[in-house]
């Protein structure tokens, strides 16, 4: 298999940013872009083929809360945390999924109960206080003196190669994931279930390896950028807000080509400051205000997202091409 | 009886060389029908020749690709289906389609949906609970736990309703049993002994052509034999491929 | 454990009191999907811009508090026709997703423009009923009165069903689309009833929620997922089931705020929904 070389020049490209010694607002911004635009592959990897979760903000939540609880309260170094918190996200992806698919709970059931899952989370973090500090939030204790590189506390350079191997990673699997057959079952079960059952697809079991690489990737993704904020609260880390923010961005972005997610965390990133800075942090309203119209604009007008704009246009004119088809 | 039974006779119903289809499939190529006021006319010809295809031409759900389509001196093809209820059109389509979670009256209620129709309401209903005692008896009763054969008479009743100068029926024999078939002709022949104007679709050609006056055979999307229904009943041709004659 | 302890009778009241709360949501949001077959991710959200319209003209402008309320409901009726119009429609043929993320859309739009309006402060209406002093149980006064026009509202929707024409074609559109144009019904216009409909009474829950809960931008977020879970588990498009649904899911939380608190009493509900849809992935009342 020859893995493109397109993404991998411009990855080691990536990597050399810190060399040029940018400004630090300018090297937050980019490995915030990253890792959401991790959050929003993630979430794509199942959404294209119509298992759309409105709760992936509650695996953010799990895995995050318990790789700074564990360093908190154990003092367990998020190098073993995040792994666990990613463990711990996978599970309770596997244990929603899976009698989710079993049972065959499909389209809007499915959206509807990931959103409960969603909630579930945001609650229990913010009503287990004592440790997660509730909904004002809670910080990571700091490292020891010398002991940052071990708490993974480390400069803005360091979490850009982190932030970045973690993309390279999402992007690989899409990559692989495109020429397995886990893919094109998937995308048989999409277009209709019975039918993909009835020539031996195993469901159930397709969509759960689906989910769990999806819960994974954003499980890590939700990990990191907690760590390299240093702060954890209920409202970005779990809910239907944060929720919505990242179907929002795999979205606006085009969820069906590998790289329309991170071209939509651009997107929302840079909306976010542009916002900020055009109308200053008393007109917070504005930044979802502005999301919302292009979320309803995108829907209309361009259901496949700005990556949909650059795919090959079909020699023949088809119908406006639906973004996701909902089994039911 | 009430004067719901009088039916003044209404405008005929012309189609030319219509044309029609689904997607990349063309279902009917340049059928030409007409239907004189207060007559019965019947087509009939095999499974999949275009006679439900027809009758939604006609009602409006779908849209003919050519020809021209009038009722009186109404284009039809210029008014969205919703509209032609009003003007006098009932169809009472394949399969009933009734709404089973509705009570009897609740599917008639939704047949007189119109405007014009809500009026008659109560006078209409009566009509038909004269016509159909039994839709009488389970008034309150919900559609769907009926037999067949009383759901194809709720779903007339719910057709008549609306008050039509013409009454299109979609097989209305459609798996009944051959005694329910028996009454539900016979419910049609009274239908249009009242002077109502009758355009009915059905493979069992048989029972079809002692209703009607006249009757188009429609062989795959064509017309391909009309004329008066003795005549056709008589016909060797159709005997044989539709009457299992010799 | 004592049953007859009037804790325990004060938690129950408290949950049927609830549920009363819960059932205006549901049935609104499952009248819209019944009918259009859209889910309104918003529909909390027009509730929060309903909970709004009232305290800022009772409040601000100096309005009676009926005028207030009387104004809301068809200003929020309103918003329902204009998501219809102006979201819905245009989508109507699109994959249920997508239709699905576009009202996930307006709910941002609807947040941000409260927040740009109000900012995020919590804001009260400031009116409180006495409580009522049943036997050993205490009632607030305000939740029951909420209660009865809830129940009010229900029944005046279920007539509306049940003997108008446009009620009865609603109930049969949600069975067969298709089929309609044939009854002279035209479903673009049933689709817009519906709507206005569904908005008033997101605009009626929103007068009875402002009397009980502080607005603010985000406040939908705090009742909507739950409305969400009680129409799936009714069964989407099912009314009664949500109806009933709205009680069970009011008792759930209200008397496991009895045992626990509140916030795990949500828990409690959110994991119950989840296992009911395992146990009936069509909704409780499914047939």
């Amino acid at each position: 298999m020859n893995l493109p070389l397109l993404p991998i020049l411009l990855l080691v490209a990536l990597a050399g940013v810190p060399l040029l010694s940018p400004p630090d607002y300018f090297m937050h911004l980019l490995i915030t872009a990253v890792l959401t635009a991790v959050m929003g592959t993630g979430w794509a990897m199942m959404g294209r083929f119509g298992l759309v979760s409105f709760g992936h903000g509650a695996f953010l939540g799990a895995s995050a809360y318990t790789m700074a609880l564990l360093w908190n309260e154990l003092g367990i170094t998020p190098w073993l945390g995040i792994p666990v918190g990613v463990l711990v996200a996978v599970l309770l992806g596997a244990l929603l999924g899976y009698p989710c698919f079993r049972l065959r709970v499909v389209g809007h059931y499915f959206a509807l109960v990931t959103l409960a899952a969603g909630e579930i989370v945001r609650i229990l973090v913010t009503a287990l206080r004592e440790h997660t500090g509730g909904s004002l939030g809670m910080t990571p204790n700091q490292a020891p003196p010398g002991g940052g590189f071990l708490a993974m506390q480390f400069g803005k350079a360091g979490f850009w190669w982190v932030a970045l191997g973690a993309w390279a990673l999402a992007l690989l699997v899409w990559w692989l994931l495109d020429r397995s057959m886990t893919s094109k079952a998937l995308a048989a079960i999409a277009e209709d279930e019975d039918a993909a059952a009835s020539i031996g697809i195993q469901v159930a079991r397709e969509k759960l390896k689906i989910t769990v690489i999806s819960v994974a990737f954003a499980a890590l993704a939700g990990a990191l950028l907690a760590q390299y904020r240093m702060y954890l609260n209920p409202e970005s880390l779990s809910g239907l807000g944060v929720s919505l923010q990242i179907v929002f961005g795999a979205i606006a972005g085009g969820m069906y080509a590998p790289f329309g997610p991170s071209i939509g965390a651009l997107i929302t990133i840079g909306l976010e400051e542009a916002l900020r800075f055009g109308f200053g942090t008393e007109l917070t309203g504005a930044a979802p205000l502005v999301y919302g119209v292009l979320l309803v604009l995108f829907m209309l007008f361009l259901p496949r997202g700005i990556a949909g704009l650059l795919e090959k246009r079909a020699p023949t004119r088809k119908p406006a091409a639906p973004a996701v088809q909902l089994a039911e | 009886m009430s004067a719901a039974l009088q039916h003044a006779p209404g405008p005929s119903l012309e189609l030319t060389n219509i044309q029609a289809g689904y997607g990349d499939f063309q279902a009917l190529f340049g059928v030409s029908l007409r239907v004189e006021p207060g007559e019965a006319v019947g087509v009939v010809g095999p499974n999949g020749a275009g006679k439900t295809t027809l009758l939604r031409v006609i009602s409006g759900l779908l849209r003919p690709r050519a020809g021209t389509l009038r009722f009186g001196g109404q284009d039809l093809a210029q008014l969205p289906a919703h509209a032609l209820p009003a003007l006098g059109i009932a169809h009472v389509p394949e399969n009933r389609r009734l709404f089973p979670h509705l009570t009897v009256e609740e599917n008639l209620k939704v047949g007189a949906f119109s405007k014009a129709a809500r009026a008659h309401f109560e006078q209409r209903r009566d009509h038909v609970y004269a016509l159909f005692p039994r839709m009488q008896q389970r008034r309150h009763q919900l559609a769907g736990t009926m037999s067949g054969g009383e759901q194809q008479m709720c779903a007339i009743g719910r057709a008549l309703m609306s008050g039509p100068k013409i009454l299109l029926l979609d097989e209305p024999s459609a798996g009944l049993a051959p005694l329910v078939v028996q009454q539900v002709f016979a419910l049609v022949k009274r239908i249009r002994e009242e002077g109502l104007t009758v355009l009915i679709v059905e493979q069992n050609v048989a029972q079809v052509l002692r209703v009607v006056d006249r009757a188009y055979v429609l062989e795959t999307g064509r017309v391909a034999a009309e004329g008066r229904a003795a005549d056709l009943a008589a016909d060797s041709a159709i005997r044989r491929s539709y009457l299992g004659g010799h | 454990m004592d049953l007859l302890d009037p804790f325990f009778l004060e938690a129950l009241v408290n949950g049927i009191l609830l549920g009363g709360v819960f059932a205006l949501p549901a049935l609104g949001l499952n009248l819209v999907f019944g009918v259009v077959d859209v889910v309104w991710l918003c529909y909390a959200e027009l509730v929060m811009v309903g909970m709004y319209a009232v305290w800022f003209l009772y409040t601000q402008a100096g309005w009676p508090l009926w005028l207030a309320f009387a104004a809301c409901l068809p200003l929020v009726s309103l918003l329902g026709l204009l998501l219809h119009l102006l979201v819905v429609k245009p989508l109507l043929n699109q994959p249920p997703i997508n239709q699905v993320l576009a009202t996930g859309g307006v709910l941002f739009v609807l947040q941000g423009a409260a927040t740009l309006a109000f900012r995020t402060d919590f804001r009260s209406l400031g009116v409180d009923m006495p409580p009522m002093e049943v036997g050993e149980v205490f009632v607030s006064g305000t939740k029951l009165a909420a209660f009865c026009a809830a129940l009010l509202g229900a029944g005046v929707l279920w007539a509306f069903l049940k003997f108008t024409y446009v009620g009865v074609a609603i109930r049969a559109i949600a069975r067969d689309r298709e089929v309609m144009p044939l009854m002279g019904v035209d479903p673009q216009r049933i689709y817009l009833i519906a709507s206005a409909v569904g908005g008033a009474l997101a605009g009626l829950a929103a007068c009875l929620l402002v009397v009980q809960l502080d607005v603010h931008p985000f406040v939908g977020l705090s009742f909507g997922p739950i409305t969400f879970m009680i129409c799936v588990m009714g069964g989407l498009g099912n009314m009664l089931g949500g109806f009933l649904a709205a009680f069970l899911m009011g008792l759930i939380i209200s008397i496991g705020g009895f045992w626990g608190n509140t916030e795990y009493s949500y828990v409690i509900a959110f994991l119950f929904f989840i296992l009911t849809i395992f146990a009936r992935p069509r909704g409780l009342f499914a047939r």
